[in-house]
């Protein structure tokens, strides 16, 4: 059902049941509006939804990963997210015929609970098997990776107007993985592109930017130099722009955007691309924004999984000392909670997060301050109990 | 062909350019060079004639040689043209080519072809921080040196099953050692502490590792030079940050494409900044972001900025050092007056207004110029 159907025939329900959208029961319109949001979105209903808890897959990570996924779990207990946390370690291990894979327990986790939180996890350099993240990827299929970045009011950058979305495609393109050696010195590395592919990360723009309200989607690519490659995923998403005509939709050169953005990033709003100019253009965005120490990301799987986790490093030299930074996983969280549909909450840590950060008085190190990671969170929380 | 003196005041009457040369004035001087100029297209036609007006005002012993480019043809008998003239004249000036991204693969980019029939293997900017102009960040002087001629540019695509696209990225060890020798070679010559080089290695190990490996090579030749290397995703977040770390950057096709872009952005924009492209025996300068301005063409809006200090780059690899400092000098002491800035830097400035301010600049100097 379209939207607008959902929304009246819940009110229709509402009203038989005898409660009024104004009045003594106080359902907001908004409140129906983000229910029926949410249901629109498959991942909504988790398998365990019971008594209204969610349960959350949670990977801690390595390094600095232990201690702000304690952080956020503290938090989120203090703001009464309805969050139950299960806690899974992703360390790679060898299964039948050596392929590299994660640990069954965390796979079977993930797929009940089918969203997941994750914090930074170590890349071993020649452990012979390849990045976690990597496993993660192509374990849940996770096509889609999504860097909303907006300007944080007091961790001034010089870009102050930034409110834009990177979509990134997560599992072909350059990053493909196919080298070969031609001759000796002559290098060949594929880049590969599919129109099945193209058409779910066009797709899946195009949905967030309804269920967001955004009002446009931009493509970017190379297709004067690339033309076949390129071109098949431009005329994917053109394709995507024609089904649905409510949002706006143009196309890009990769250089330009690029120029662009440094000059004026408030004139992009989403932004859809393969997955190498997704790499530098979302870690450019979080540059403009204060740096992947405050910057969300979610990952978006076939089948309804969702993984949301902060980018940044193990930061091994910090790890244990109480000095660490947990904003961007914190984010990454009320993202996580947007998408569940619990916006309520998700605005409410926010909002908590973003106070605590402008008022400069318990800002980690990173921040510009002197406090620790344990102070810094008693102070979200501590506004967060003055919000509820 | 009539030729009018140029007037210090009012407008300048510039005869249109056909295919025969444009003649300097000065025709009696002994040296005179003969450049190749491609118009291109969108701003490109009314940037040249600028450049041959200013040129001629200043009595520069160049003649152009214009060559124009059909972008709208599919045969390749213009770019074919254009190519010949080059390698007869040596160097040339351009616009940017159109590419009509919408016609099939098998029409391939101009601008591509130029670089990779000459082998124009360096594209090199400088990216400077110009007094007048405000940006974001302050004190940025990156000098950047891009592979030019394969890497993702390489044009060699296939679909071999209906959906299925595979794009080949090459990268040699050849080339890549050229170009680091490139980048070290300008580092010494320009009197330069650090080169960094830009990759992507610990995803595209075989390529951007051989890459990546030449430039050590090629580091350890000059030890005077400190040498690093950075993840490109990386470099765009700490040019987005702190810029003024940088020193002279070397990196692959489109690593370079990116990077350019954004350096040409936090210093001030496509109008600024010139750029470029040496080879073995050829040189071709334009404008350092490549971009054509189809929508503010003809509208005598666009900063000309760019395409005058190009033309100086010219005139330094002609070796009229002299004509060069002279017009360059001119050019940036226009540009600390505001209230000429173009649209591009916030202004409300036209072409012709800051020509013409150029023009006064260079007279005012003392050399000989057409009007005395």
């Amino acid at each position: 059902m379209a939207g607008t159907a959902w929304r009246s025939a819940i009110l229709n329900l509402l009203k038989q049941w005898g409660l009024s959208l104004y009045g003594k029961d106080k359902i907001k319109a908004q409140e129906v509006s983000q229910v029926v949001g949410a249901l629109k979105k498959e991942s909504l209903q988790p398998r365990t939804f019971t008594r209204g808890i969610h349960t959350v897959t949670l990977i801690p990570g390595d390094g600095i990963g232990p201690e702000i996924s304690t952080a956020v779990m503290k938090i989120f207990e203090v703001a009464k997210a309805p969050i139950q946390w299960e806690e899974r370690n992703v360390t790679a291990i060898q299964g039948p015929g050596g392929k590299w894979m994660i640990p069954p327990d965390a796979k079977e986790s993930m797929d009940r609970n089918k969203i997941g939180l994750k914090g930074p996890l170590k890349t071993p350099i020649a452990a012979g098997h390849p990045s976690m993240n990597l496993l993660l990827r192509k374990t849940f299929d996770l096509y889609a990776n999504v860097r909303p970045c907006a300007s944080i009011e007091g961790y001034q950058t010089p870009y102050t107007d930034v409110n834009l979305v990177t979509i990134r495609e997560n599992t072909e393109g350059e990053y493909s993985g196919i080298e070969h050696v031609i001759v000796d010195g002559v290098v060949q590395s594929i880049k590969l592109i599919t129109e099945q592919a193209s058409q779910r990360i066009a797709e899946y723009a195009f949905e967030y930017a309804k269920n967001n309200q955004r009002a446009s989607v931009t493509a970017v690519h190379k297709a004067n130099i690339m033309r076949m490659s390129d071109g098949l995923f431009l005329r994917t998403c053109r394709e995507a722009a024609e089904k649905h005509k409510d949002v706006k939709f143009n196309e890009m050169y990769l250089d330009t955007v690029c120029l662009n953005m440094v000059q004026d990033p408030s004139q992009f709003d989403v932004l859809v691309m393969p997955n190498l100019y997704g790499d530098i253009l979302s870690d450019l965005c979080a540059g403009l924004i204060g740096g992947l120490g405050v910057t969300p990301s979610g990952n978006i799987g076939a089948n309804g999984v969702a993984i949301f986790e902060s980018v940044h490093g193990t930061a091994p030299d910090i790890a244990g000392k109480d000095m660490a930074n947990p904003t961007a996983l914190l984010l990454s969280a009320v993202m996580m909670l947007r998408h569940m549909g619990l916006h309520g909450h998700a605005q409410k840590i926010e909002t908590a997060c973003f106070d605590v950060i402008r008022d400069k008085k318990a800002l980690t190190k990173d921040l510009g301050g002197n406090s620790k990671c344990s102070e810094f969170t008693d102070a979200i929380c501590q506004r967060v109990r003055e919000l509820v | 062909m009539s030729t009018r003196a140029p007037t210090l005041f009012g407008p300048t009457n510039v005869p249109a350019l056909s295919s025969r040369s444009c003649r300097s004035a000065c025709v009696f001087l002994s040296s005179l060079h003969t450049v190749t100029l491609i118009p291109g297209d969108g701003i490109g036609p009314e940037l040249a004639k600028h450049v041959c007006e200013l040129f001629r005002f200043c009595c520069v012993p160049v003649d152009f040689e214009v060559v124009d480019v059909d972008s709208s043809m599919a045969s390749e008998d213009d770019i074919d043209d254009a190519i010949m003239a080059i390698r007869r004249n040596g160097v040339a000036l351009k616009g940017n080519i159109e590419t009509n991204h919408n016609l099939p693969p098998s029409y391939k980019s101009r601008n591509n072809l130029l670089r990779t029939t000459l082998d124009l293997y360096a594209n090199v900017m400088h990216c400077q921080s110009l007094p007048g102009v405000r940006t974001r960040h302050r004190k940025i002087d990156i000098m950047i040196v891009r592979e030019n001629t394969e890497g993702e540019y390489s044009s060699l695509e296939h679909e071999n099953v209906p959906g299925v696209v595979e794009c080949l990225k090459i990268i040699t060890k050849t080339k890549s050692l050229r170009i680091a020798d490139y980048a070290f070679q300008t580092a010494r010559a320009k009197g330069r502490r650090l080169v960094t080089a830009v990759h992507k290695a610990n995803i595209m190990k075989l390529g951007d590792g051989l890459f990546l490996e030449c430039c050590k090579e090629v580091a350890s030749g000059y030890p005077e030079i400190s040498f690093e290397s950075m993840i490109v995703d990386n470099t765009t977040m700490q040019l987005v940050s702190r810029p003024q770390q940088f020193d002279v950057m070397v990196m692959p096709n489109l690593y370079g494409n990116v990077v350019s872009n954004v350096c040409a952005g936090l210093v001030g924009g496509p109008g600024l900044v010139p750029g470029a492209n040496y080879g073995e025996n050829y040189a071709v300068f334009e404008t350092g972001t490549r971009n054509t301005g189809k929508s503010i063409a003809n509208s005598n809006t666009a900063n000309p900025t760019a395409m005058l200090l190009a033309s100086c780059l010219l005139l330094d690899h002609l070796k009229l050092h002299d004509y060069a400092s002279m017009i360059r000098r001119a050019v940036l002491s226009t540009l600390t007056e505001t209230k000429l800035h173009t649209a591009d830097l916030g202004g409300q400035g036209s072409t012709s207004e800051v020509l013409q301010r150029v023009m006064n600049a260079v007279q005012s100097t003392g050399p000989r110029t057409l009007s005395m």
